[in-house]
């Protein structure tokens, strides 16, 4: 049993006590197959992942760029569904209790898996929290509701259209963090300018004490470490993700990777030097 | 209220509620950038709705335009021939680019124009709805985007020419399987990334609030023009309606009126594709669950993990792994019949009717077709039986001429 409630809250705490901003690193479940992501997410807190976000394959990704689509389906072909998501997230949780996991996706997977079947798995699984894409707080109620009652924090996201009038009700039912996304658009497509964020993150802290991680378009160690002076964590997932495709195509049927591992992790770790210096 | 009734409604025409709802179906399940959007549509179209000035303007166009009200033709030689019901075609394939598309197009163009968007998108499947809207674009002078999968550009090459005629740029869709699913996808995506200037055009009563109610209120003009001609032609109402059904558009048209008519039967068509048990089928309310897609709860195509999966038919526009979330709802009260029909009854139909009646319906209408070549010789010759015949077939005659082996 990995039900611990609080990584998230602790994390955040402690980030702040060492005066420096989070990485969240995203990558697919099961992309480009189970054993590989699950070596990946094992040695992502090494590497200087502050927050893990894991996504959950879906067939539609209709708020995702080419380079996360594409995962999704490498992870669905290689026969990715959402008991081993849970799984490996249990498998995780045998050598790391604190390093929060934060599941992203789309709503129908959960939907089918059945709601408070889902939160109740994801919770025992170890899970800390949940963005799905495609339920705004209009239609929230059904999934946060059973999340927050299983210990699972509901990250609301708010976005560059969320004015001043919206950011109130947004904030209304969040918890763990604010995720914002920095620009109007598809992942892994155009940055922020870093000023705009600013601006932003500033208009949230009117309505909110949670902290504030920023993603969409952070592709460079040096993007993040300046989204890292404005923010509380910076999302890199796109380009995490793309260097596990360079790198799949790679690799045929061989399931042996210390190539495609040691890219990843090398990247990451370039990340988390940028979000590490970037106050100093 | 997020329940399914089991109780029979007072009306089932008070829906959605007003945040979308259809019972459980409907909803707004798209991504926060949308969402102010979204909501600034459902604001500008209840202005709208409000205006009479709106409404005359729309009713120009349909009138002059596009050519409404469409005939309502009884269908001599096919009622003959099948020793039944009388068969009544509503000649919605008459209208300005050959289908029930332009109604709904003409209708959120003029929305859109008071919106003050200027660039407009669309996604498309057998390319109806894409010529639709190239056609208002081309009207009031707005640039046009219309998404349509690889495989549908392929099997409707006329219907993309005809967009490129229209000066709409044709952007072919490679993801999944090249589907109308898979250019809703991409035109959502480009909408979320262009929020200022762009409206999207929905084809069909799909999609997030206010589209479903939106798209029906705008096609329920078929059944309101059936209503008055029949009580001209007959001096009472249709027995029964049939209509074909991809995401539903023309047949919530033609069906909407006649809901609270307890004494019409109501029968949707699904494409069965090659069968519903050889799981190559596009029959989302026989086959498939409930489950979230493109902005709605509704019936949907999908594995035993929340995957949508491919749905097939011979006829683009029903090639949707989902369905319009009024009729889920409609489904589940029972008020509506929907009912299977595949490629080969569809093939055979659409021969019946060319020949019988000098009329080529498109594939879609086709399924329905299908249907009344069933059931209409189990009905007595007094029973008034209206079908939507809500394309023509001129788009359709390479795929029909592949399926039965002529080589052009």
């Amino acid at each position: 049993m990995s039900r611990r409630e609080g990584r998230l809250k602790a994390r955040f705490e402690n980030l702040a006590a060492e005066g420096r901003a989070g990485l969240v690193t995203f990558i697919t479940a099961g992309d480009p197959n189970r054993d590989i992501s699950s070596a990946i997410i094992k040695d992502l807190p090494d590497a200087g992942a502050d927050i893990i976000e894991l996504g959950m394959p879906f067939t539609d990704p209709m708020a995702d760029g080419p380079a996360i689509q594409a995962s999704s389906l490498r992870a669905l072909e290689a026969g990715q569904n959402m008991n081993v998501t849970l799984e490996m997230v249990r498998s995780f949780r045998e050598n790391d209790d604190d390093t929060p996991i934060v599941l992203m996706g789309y709503y129908n997977p959960i939907y089918i898996y059945g709601v408070d079947r889902f939160t109740e798995d994801a919770a025992n699984a170890g899970v800390d929290g949940l963005i799905i894409v495609d339920v705004p707080p209009e239609e929230d109620a059904e999934l946060r509701d059973p999340a927050n009652k299983a210990g699972i924090d509901f990250v609301r996201l708010t976005t560059p259209t969320s004015d001043e009038k919206r950011l109130p009700a947004l904030m209304g039912g969040a918890s763990g963090f604010i995720y914002y996304v920095s620009i109007a658009g598809i992942t892994g497509t155009k940055s922020a300018a870093t000023t705009s964020v600013a601006d932003a993150v500033a208009r949230i802290r009117k309505f909110s004490d949670l902290p504030i991680a920023v993603g969409f378009g952070i592709k460079t160690p040096e993007q993040a470490a300046e989204i890292a002076r404005v923010a509380d964590a910076a999302v890199v997932g796109s380009a995490i993700v793309q260097v596990i495709a360079d790198n799949a195509e790679k690799l045929g049927d061989s399931q042996d990777s210390p190539d495609l591992l040691d890219s990843v992790l090398g990247f990451v770790s370039e990340l988390a030097q940028g979000v590490r210096t970037a106050r100093s | 209220m997020t329940t399914s009734s089991d109780k029979k409604p007072n009306s089932f025409k008070a829906l959605p509620d007003k945040d979308g709802h259809f019972g459980i179906y409907g909803g707004r399940y798209v991504a926060e950038t949308l969402m102010p959007l979204i909501l600034s549509v459902e604001k500008a179209y209840d202005e709208a709705r409000a205006d009479p000035a709106f409404q005359a303007e729309l009713d120009e166009y349909l009138k002059h335009y596009i050519g409404r009200p469409s005939p309502l033709y009884h269908a001599k030689r096919l009622s003959e021939h099948l020793r039944g019901a009388k068969i009544y075609f509503k000649r919605d394939e008459l209208n300005h680019t050959g289908a029930h598309k332009i109604n709904n197009t003409m209708g959120q163009i003029l929305l859109a124009r008071r919106m003050g968007k200027e660039r407009i998108i669309a996604e498309t499947g057998a390319g109806q709805h894409g010529v639709a809207t190239a056609t208002v674009c081309a009207l009031f002078g707005m640039q046009c985007v219309v998404y349509m999968g690889e495989t549908d550009i392929a099997r409707q090459a006329p219907n993309v020419f005809r967009m490129k005629l229209l000066g709409a740029e044709v952007v072919p869709v490679t993801s999944g399987s090249g589907t109308l699913k898979d250019a809703m996808n991409e035109a959502l995506r480009d909408w979320v990334s262009n929020v200022d200037d762009t409206y999207y055009i929905i084809g069909t009563v799909a999609g997030p609030h206010p589209y479903p109610a939106m798209v029906r209120n705008f096609q329920k003009i078929i059944g309101e023009e059936v209503r008055q001609q029949m009580m001209d032609a007959e001096g009472r109402l249709p027995d029964s309606l049939v209509a074909c059904i991809g995401g539903g558009s023309n047949a919530i048209g033609l069906f909407y009126d006649f809901l609270d008519d307890e004494d019409v039967t109501i029968y949707a068509i699904e494409a069965a594709g090659k069968g519903i048990d050889t799981g190559e089928h596009a029959a989302s309310l026989s086959a498939g669950g409930p489950g979230v897609l493109h902005g709605n709860r509704t019936y949907l195509l999908q594995d035993e993990d929340g995957q949508i999966t491919e749905a097939h038919s011979i006829s683009a526009g029903l090639d949707y792994p989902g369905i319009g979330s009024e009729h889920s709802w409609l489904h589940d009260s029972g008020r509506v019949n929907y009912v299977p029909i595949t490629d080969d009854e569809a093939l055979e139909a659409f021969q019946l009717c060319t020949r019988l009646e000098g009329i080529i319906p498109a594939l879609e209408p086709s399924h329905a077709l299908a249907h009344v070549s069933k059931i209409a010789p189990t009905l007595p010759n007094d029973h008034l039986l209206v079908m939507n015949m809500c394309g023509r077939g001129d788009k359709d005659v390479f795929t029909v001429a592949e399926a039965l082996g002529v080589s052009l």
